[in-house]
């Protein structure tokens, strides 16, 4: 129990000051970083209520993926980054002042807050114990039967995203010679070959 | 001891979504912070949604971070490429006067 408690807190805290770090690095590719390690701490969070499949997807898609693409974005494009940072101090006193009334408000919230007493038995898919099956694989259950449509809705937002994002960033070079399968389909023998008759001892 | 319980989680997601809302407005004009920050609001959205379903016992929750962190995922993709295109259209990512197109 105490080693629980102590990794929630060394999570937490990490996890927040890495947060804070993203958006007040200097250099973007340290803000990358920092939010790799956000996102490795709130995986070990995950962990600790229980939930490794999501830790784990959490590592793999924002870990392997999203931060790779941002730090892909950041390192391709050649910006000017002092630049952008000019009213950085101008916007920090409005800023501040809502962040601290945001998390004043959350804060409210959370010290009124309880439980509806009935709230557990109302659960629509109410999560088989531990020590039964796993995590993973009672999401699976789930997933693949009762929710199957918003698992291929989500699918379907990926693949439309895939597709608009190489919509947008494609282009075409002019003067690149390509390989046109039609056209070499479509060429014929009279088109390509020219038959001469050479007279003997002459040349053509 | 203090057993850690639902209330700290949410605490830690509320500081994590301030952070956000307030990177969001601290980086008025480096799209490439204000892009993360979203992604670290989204986070702060998904422990929400994990500890409520922990506490519950409902893992309709999981499959709704899921489902949250797919959308996450094609907002990056689709954010970084109008980025891209943006870039190289402009030689620049300075947002503010990306208000050009208006009539």
């Amino acid at each position: 129990m105490i080693v629980a408690t102590i990794a929630f807190y060394v999570f937490a805290a990490i996890a927040v000051a890495a947060a804070f770090m993203v958006i007040a690095a200097r250099n973007p590719v340290h803000s990358v970083l920092f939010l790799i390690l956000v996102f490795f701490n709130a995986s070990g969070l995950f962990v600790l209520m229980g939930a490794e499949f999501l830790a784990m997807i959490l590592v793999i898609v924002y870990v392997g993926a999203v931060a790779v693409l941002f730090l892909f974005v950041v390192m391709m494009l050649d910006i000017d980054f002092a630049e952008l940072r000019e009213g950085f101090l101008q916007y920090m006193p409005f800023g501040a002042l809502i962040g601290v009334i945001l998390l004043l408000e959350l804060m409210l919230v959370l010290g009124v807050w309880a439980v509806a007493p009935q709230a557990a038995s109302v659960a629509a898919a109410p999560a088989p114990a531990l020590t039964d099956v796993t995590n993973t694989e009672a999401i699976g259950r789930i997933l693949y039967t009762e929710y199957v449509y918003f698992f291929q809705a989500a699918g379907m937002i990926l693949l439309v995203a895939m597709i608009g994002a190489i919509v947008l960033t494609l282009r075409h070079k002019q003067g690149v010679k390509r390989q046109v399968i039609a056209d070499q389909v479509a060429r014929t023998r009279a088109g390509a070959v020219e038959l001469k008759d050479v007279k003997t001892g002459q040349g053509i | 001891m203090i057993v850690v319980g639902l209330g700290h989680y949410l605490t830690v997601a509320a500081l994590l979504f301030t952070l956000g809302i307030f990177g969001i407005f601290l980086n008025r004009k480096n799209i490439i912070i204000i892009l993360m920050s979203i992604e670290l609001m989204l986070l702060a959205v998904n422990i929400n949604l994990v500890a409520f379903s922990t506490v519950l016992g409902d893992l309709v929750g999981q499959i709704f971070a899921m489902i949250v962190l797919t959308v996450a995922a094609a907002e990056a993709a689709i954010g970084l490429a109008i980025l891209v295109v943006y870039f190289r259209n402009r030689g620049s990512i300075a947002v503010e006067d990306v208000n050009l197109m208006k009539g």
